[in-house]
């Protein structure tokens, strides 16, 4: 737990020198590391995810993803309580006790089917509206795209939403082979679910890292801003025409 | 959490063509009863298909063609994909520019149609007035055990019809999101080094996908 606290106060003294930097100064190394993670997929993740769902009925999976997706709902409450947004936390909470509870223990998403929606939130964004600046795009190992302040909100965010593996969660699932179990369970029901996209985005893009980085960023601050983000459209047909009223982004909080 | 990113790009794609098939046949509806009926339209059929389900190619590329092509504006999706350089692009060129990247947005996209399974669709009403030219419709994918997906689509009134010219997940717009590395093969090789590789993308996958 120390050491979750110690990585993220590095991560954030890092994003808070870095300022105006260019657009990707990391570029080099972040390019190797998209390259290392894609290598490391193909190699394992991905063959373990298609053996997973190859041998599992879709219900079970079904089963699966709900159950792991219940235990993050603390944290997504939580986090809408640090933004201020009282309503959202409660709903996320209720969810929690509901499908805790009538659900079999998060196996069945009963509160969705109530009108609970699901909320999508972490430190990352709460940090976000906090007003911590992202910092500078890095690829971590393993982990993926980030900004630097979500790098830095991860550790957290990993360990808060996995919570057998904080201290409170040994005398809950006593085992430790069992805590490696299900946190790599989770891996292999997160990316069991993504099947498929590695080659949309090897046949969609000319630079996929480069594709991948821009759409990273622009639904990170998306998310930050729940949703208030207008998208200007240029019309490059017609020069005289400059950026026009473009609707504004409806999307809202989810 | 690239598991994030991934889940988002493949719903986005998944459901880059399904939501808005069939608008034709919906003459002069508003857009957002469009999306909700092509939606439907097109998810009935790909759910029920076992051939599209199980990856049959030239099946789901016949469906997108029929349903959702005639739906897209690629003029302006490819205008929006390329950015300023469409401008110094003569009209010969930008015709080359839209033949090519509607054949890898097809190509592409059609492959994630048929991972759309067990998900579903909340449609969110409309903000927009719907008396303006450019309607932003919003829908949310929702899958067991994540996070909602918001999926938008921009259309635009051209003469009588809405035309679709971008999709946004998550906030990202699909299609201004080419901007970057477009504009890097135009800076390093000029419009006619982006149309040269584009179309060697689709030479590659054609030679790929041909067997299937």
């Amino acid at each position: 737990m120390k050491n979750i606290f110690l990585v993220s106060a590095i991560f954030l003294l890092i994003a808070g020198c870095a300022s105006a930097p260019p657009e990707d100064p990391l570029e080099p190394f972040n390019r190797n590391m998209f390259s290392f993670n894609e290598k490391l997929d193909s190699a394992v993740t991905k063959p373990v995810a298609k053996a997973y769902v190859a041998v599992t009925p879709a219900p079970v999976r079904t089963w699966v993803s709900n159950f792991f997706g219940n235990l993050q709902d603390p944290w997504i409450g939580f986090n809408n309580l640090l933004q201020g947004k009282f309503a959202d936390a409660i709903n996320d909470l209720m969810r929690f006790v509901f499908n805790s509870t009538l659900g079999i223990g998060g196996l069945l998403d009963i509160a969705s089917e109530a009108g609970m929606p699901k909320h999508d939130e972490d430190f990352g964004q709460t940090l976000g509206v906090w007003g911590v600046k992202e910092g500078p795009f890095i690829v971590l190992p393993l982990f993926g795209p980030h900004t630097l302040r979500d790098a830095a909100a991860l550790p957290l965010d990993a360990a808060a939403s996995s919570p057998w593996t904080l201290p409170y969660g040994n005398p809950i699932v006593h085992d430790e082979k069992a805590r490696y179990g299900l946190s790599g369970m989770k891996m292999i029901d997160g990316r069991a679910r993504l099947l498929g996209l590695e080659r949309t985005l090897d046949e969609g893009t000319l630079d996929k890292y480069r594709y991948m980085r821009d759409f990273y960023l622009q639904q990170r601050r998306f998310k930050v801003l729940d949703g208030n983000v207008p998208i200007e459209y240029d019309d490059f047909d017609n020069p005289d025409e400059g950026a026009d009223n473009t609707p504004q982004n409806p999307g809202g909080e989810q | 959490m690239t598991k994030k990113l991934f889940t988002c790009c493949l719903l986005a794609l998944s459901a880059f063509f399904a939501p808005v098939t069939g608008f034709a046949a919906a003459g002069a509806q508003a857009p957002d009863e469009l999306v909700r009926k092509v939606t439907n339209e097109v998810l009935t059929i790909v759910r029920s298909d076992k051939a599209i389900q199980a990856g049959d190619f030239h099946k789901t590329l016949a469906l997108v063609d029929e349903k959702v092509l005639p739906h897209f504006d690629f003029r302006r999706m490819t205008s929006l994909a390329v950015g300023p350089g469409w401008r110094s692009a003569n009209p010969e060129q930008q015709e080359r520019l839209i033949a090519a990247f509607r054949i890898l947005l097809v190509r592409t996209y059609s492959n994630a149609l048929t991972k759309f399974r067990d998900q579903t669709i909340e449609f969110k009403p409309l903000r927009d007035n719907p008396a303006d030219k450019r309607i932003r419709v919003s829908t949310e994918v929702r899958q067991p055990g994540a996070q909602p997906i918001p999926i938008d689509y921009a259309l635009e009134q051209t003469g009588q019809d809405w035309k679709v010219f971008d999709v946004i997940v998550s906030g990202a717009s699909l299609v201004t999101n080419y901007r970057g590395e477009f504009a890097g093969e135009v800076n390093a090789k000029g419009i006619e080094g982006l149309i040269a590789s584009l179309e060697a993308k689709n030479k590659s996958l054609e030679a790929e996908q041909g067997g299937k």
